[in-house]
């Protein structure tokens, strides 16, 4: 048991520098490249008289702050999604609650401007809810039920329906929309820090609601009865893991846009290194998709600099594959 | 014991049927169900079901298919939440306490459980102590003790650290039951434990079972197919049809010809095994 705990820190510890050194990787890359050591003096000894302390706190740092959290956020929903539904393909991109978030917001923009802004984070939660529940009712009505091929496929529809409408909507009204037009591929921006604020009570209450739920979801992967007899409130977990997955989803989108395939890779990741015990598997999937997430912003920025390409691209060239290779593997 | 309506004809030459035991018969109740009924959708299964499990006892439900057995244990397990009548555990009611509480005092293996990619038998094991813990405590010298004692009497120390998946049928049973023992509960309730396994295992794992829940002081209620074999393990066996309990009682007042006939509408000769103490069945072939 102890030398159980000791490997664990290691492992914790591990994934701690791992987010650190990609933290200050992420700020010291930009326009004027920034020594990791100096990052770091930044971080720890602040010195409003050196300019480049100013470009790390003020500039930089909100960007690798939203990544972290987006990733996290997206990679514990996943996680959570996968484990209750007992579908290795679940994932908050595949079964439409991205679409679902982006839309609605869309939609809030169109109608109140940037009014919309303190409540974006609910107005996303309700349109990915609404995209989860259609999804489901789809696949449920179709022959053999709510099956991951029926969801997933039920998720696609929906996803590209949505996208549809939100092009149409954007031809309709191109100067309103020219804005959300970059948001909508999915971008990482230190400008959205200012929504921070808004989405900070709805990712905590996510992440609470998810380590909660986190060793109820173990026994649920046996089958409801088997966690029922374990004295787990079915019910109840079921709930919690909802409210965790639509606000944590919803914060994503609110921050970055829709970034898919993050929720699906990661949870798999990290059940190599961890197994398949969700106390272990949420909170690793926090960190590897902090890490994740800051890992593929850099490669966004540097890959065809000094051209800067969506994060959200390249989410989904590196994600796609892994989806092709999960197929052939599990279904 | 609970004696049965014919017993008392038989016996006692009485006229009346009183499906009430005698008070000085009537052994300590681990559960008690009172009038339930229950099912699925708006047509009941269970039809007004009395039934009390004697503390200490194995007691087996069998029946035909569909004849409720299934539902009578998952109501008495709260799965299914009856429309009317109460499942009564040490004094309270199962359907109305906290679910971790009956969990410390009831537990279930359920029919066909899913076995986890990947996930250890141990871990497996150890969800066993899920009511056990909280929030605050989550992990104790108890909690490992009991795991440790779950996964020895199984046999299956030796495979604590592999993947569930990776393991035959009746190993993969004898996890499922460690889960259940490392509860560490009075009460046991299991559905089919032996279904979809071969005749040497599943006599392997009924062993198990029953020499466990002796030394251990358990009692266990068990939904099982094999009429042989339920008649060779049960100390209270329990015959259903449609819905309703038909007979119950020790087996060798209750696993006669005339119920095997009226329950399951089988032809079979009822011999006793004098070497075992039990009566087993032939089922005519010609008749």
């Amino acid at each position: 048991m102890i030398l159980r705990r000791v490997g664990e820190m290691g492992r914790f510890s591990v994934m701690a520098a791992v987010i650190a050194l990609f933290f200050a990787l992420h700020i010291s890359i930009g326009a004027k490249a920034i020594p990791v050591v100096d990052v770091f003096t930044a971080l720890i000894a602040r010195d409003e008289t050196v300019f480049d302390h100013i470009v790390v706190w003020d500039l930089r740092m909100p960007r690798a702050l939203i990544a972290m959290v987006v990733g996290a956020a997206l990679a514990v929903s996943g996680a959570l999604m996968q484990g209750i539904t007992r579908n290795p393909l679940a994932d908050p991109g595949l079964l439409g609650l991205l679409a679902g978030a982006s839309f609605a917001v869309v939609v809030g923009y169109g109608l109140w401007g940037s009014a919309i802004v303190p409540i974006m984070p609910l107005v996303a939660a309700g349109g990915a809810l609404a995209a989860a529940a259609l999804v489901f009712w789809i696949a449920t009505a179709a022959p053999g039920g709510a099956r991951p091929l029926t969801l997933i496929l039920a998720g696609a529809a929906i996803s590209a329906f949505l996208s549809a409408v939100i092009a149409a909507v954007q031809l309709l009204d191109q100067e309103n929309f020219e804005q959300l037009r970059v948001w909508l591929t999915g971008t990482i921006s230190g400008n959205r820090m200012d929504y921070m604020g808004w989405c900070l009570p709805w990712l905590g209450l996510g992440f609470l609601a998810a380590l909660a739920v986190a060793r109820q979801i173990t026994s649920l992967a046996m089958g409801d009865e088997v966690a029922i007899g374990l004295g787990v409130n079915v019910a109840q977990v079921k709930v919690l893991s909802l409210v965790a997955v639509v606000s944590l989803t919803a914060s994503a989108v609110t921050l970055s846009g829709p970034l898919g395939f993050i929720g699906l890779v990661i949870p798999h990741a990290v059940r190599l290194f961890v197994g398949t015990d969700y106390r272990f598997v949420v909170p690793y999937s926090a960190l590897v998709g902090a890490a994740y997430l800051l890992f593929v912003d850099i490669v966004a920025r540097v890959a065809l600099a000094p051209i800067e390409i969506s994060t959200g691209l390249v989410t989904s060239l590196l994600g796609a594959p892994f989806f092709v290779w999960l197929v052939r593997a599990k279904l | 014991m609970a004696h049965t309506a014919t017993e008392w004809v038989e016996n006692d030459k009485v006229k009346v049927l009183p499906l009430v035991p005698q008070p000085a018969a009537e052994k300590a109740c681990a559960l008690r169900v009172q009038r339930l009924t229950a099912g699925y959708g708006d047509s009941p299964i269970l039809k007004d079901i009395d039934l009390e499990v004697p503390e200490g006892e194995i007691t087996i439900l069998v029946g035909p298919n569909g004849c409720g057995k299934s539902t009578l244990l998952k109501t008495m397990a709260r799965i299914i939440t009856p429309s009317h009548g109460t499942v009564m555990l040490n004094g309270q009611n199962v359907h109305q306490m906290p679910t971790r509480h009956v969990a410390q005092q009831m537990a279930l293996l359920a029919q066909g459980p899913i076995a986890p990619e990947g996930l250890k038998v141990r871990e497996l094991v150890a969800q066993g102590r899920f009511p056990h813990q909280s929030l605050l405590k989550q992990w104790t010298k108890e909690d490992r003790e009991a795991v440790d004692w779950a996964m020895e009497v199984t046999n299956i120390a030796q495979f604590a650290e592999r993947p569930i998946d990776a393991l035959s049928g009746g190993q993969r049973q004898r996890c499922w039951i460690a889960m259940a023992l490392a509860q560490e509960t009075d009460l046991v309730l299991l559905d089919e434990p032996t279904t979809f396994l071969d005749l040497k295992v599943q006599v392997d794992v009924m062993n198990l079972l029953t020499q466990t829940a002796n030394e251990a002081g358990k009692t266990l209620v068990i939904v099982l197919h094999e009429l042989n074999i339920a008649a060779a393990y049960a100390d209270n066996l329990v015959m259903m049809r449609g819905g309703e309990i038909v007979a119950q009682g020790a087996v060798n007042s209750i696993f006669t010809r005339e119920n095997l006939r009226a329950v399951f509408g089988l032809d079979a000769r009822v011999i006793f095994d004098a070497e075992a103490g039990r009566p087993i069945c032939m089922p005519n072939l010609n008749g």
